[in-house]
């Protein structure tokens, strides 16, 4: 019936990593437990999409994700929180089944925020990288001065969130 | 406020630097209480803790012949906070699309092999 998989090899490798790695750019990357073809997947279905990308324990919800996964396709994503709503829109630059995606963010108004993503298979696991490039470096103090990220992080709206999740991560007095 | 970013990002990169706001964030400390607390030798931590100052993550008073250290105004938030919960925000998120993944491979071996339920 169940299958009990406790992920025992993936243990060692789940801490994903966030870095200003320069004074534009942005960096995310974390080893997820299966092969390029399928985590690629992931994030190129909507039906799968919005599956993951709001996490369970946001106040958040995805009101719509269209995709459209081809160079020049576009995307959006409606988010509500409370009696807001939020859009995220841009176009895909490249899609490179399973190893590469590259989009822009064009919500924003201070020029281009380009997300680069990167699947590498290795013994049928995956390490994704998530790398924004701001269109400057004033752009980006900016975006962690208002507390937002474009569309890998979340609405502004959420700063909220902090606490939220400071209490999630740290947990301590809390069940 | 750029070059305050800029100065705190500096500040923020060495591992010392970030050991002293921990534990100043614990209790206010001198300049030789810190050295000794990192083992180095108090011009060493004076050019840390001038580097933090610099970035208004920590301020100084002497009193008699005693430097105090302890956090200044903006202490660590802003930028490190920030990376935190952008990180946090992250990793939630590939939780949830290490799930997705592992469904999707565990559908697949089952429309795969139907001998193995």
């Amino acid at each position: 019936m169940d299958t009990t998989t406790e992920r025992d090899q993936a243990a060692p490798m789940s801490g994903g990593t966030a870095d200003r790695t320069s004074e534009r750019e942005l960096v995310v990357s974390r080893t997820i437990n299966g092969p390029a073809r399928v985590v690629f997947e992931a994030w190129t279905r909507p039906e799968l999409f919005e599956r993951w990308w709001v996490p369970k324990s946001f106040p958040i919800s995805l009101l719509s994700c269209e995709i459209d996964a081809r160079v020049g396709g576009r995307y959006r994503l409606v988010f509500a929180h409370e009696d807001s709503t939020m859009e995220f829109f841009g176009r895909y630059l490249e899609v490179t089944p399973p190893s590469r995606l590259v989009w822009t963010n064009d919500e924003g108004d201070s020029g281009e925020l380009i997300t680069t993503v990167t699947f590498e298979e290795t013994d049928g696991r995956t390490l994704v990288v998530v790398h924004d490039l701001y269109p400057s470096k004033e752009a980006l103090d900016e975006a962690i001065a208002a507390g937002s990220t474009g569309i890998s992080a979340m609405p502004e709206s959420l700063a909220q969130l902090d606490e939220l999740v400071g209490s999630l991560g740290e947990g301590e007095g809390r069940p | 406020m750029s070059d305050l970013l800029d100065a705190s990002f500096a500040a923020l990169s060495d591992p010392t630097r970030r050991g002293v706001l921990e534990q100043l964030g614990r209790s206010d400390a001198s300049i030789t209480d810190l050295a000794q607390t990192f083992d180095m030798t108090l011009t060493g931590m004076r050019k840390h803790v001038g580097v933090l100052e610099q970035a208004k993550l920590v301020t100084t008073e002497k009193v008699g012949r005693v430097r105090t250290c302890r956090l200044g105004p903006r202490r660590l938030h802003e930028e490190t906070a920030w990376i935190d919960r952008y990180r946090r925000l992250w990793d939630a998120r590939f939780d949830e699309l290490d799930k997705v993944v592992e469904e999707l491979q565990r559908k697949e071996k089952v429309d795969g092999h139907h001998d193995r339920a």
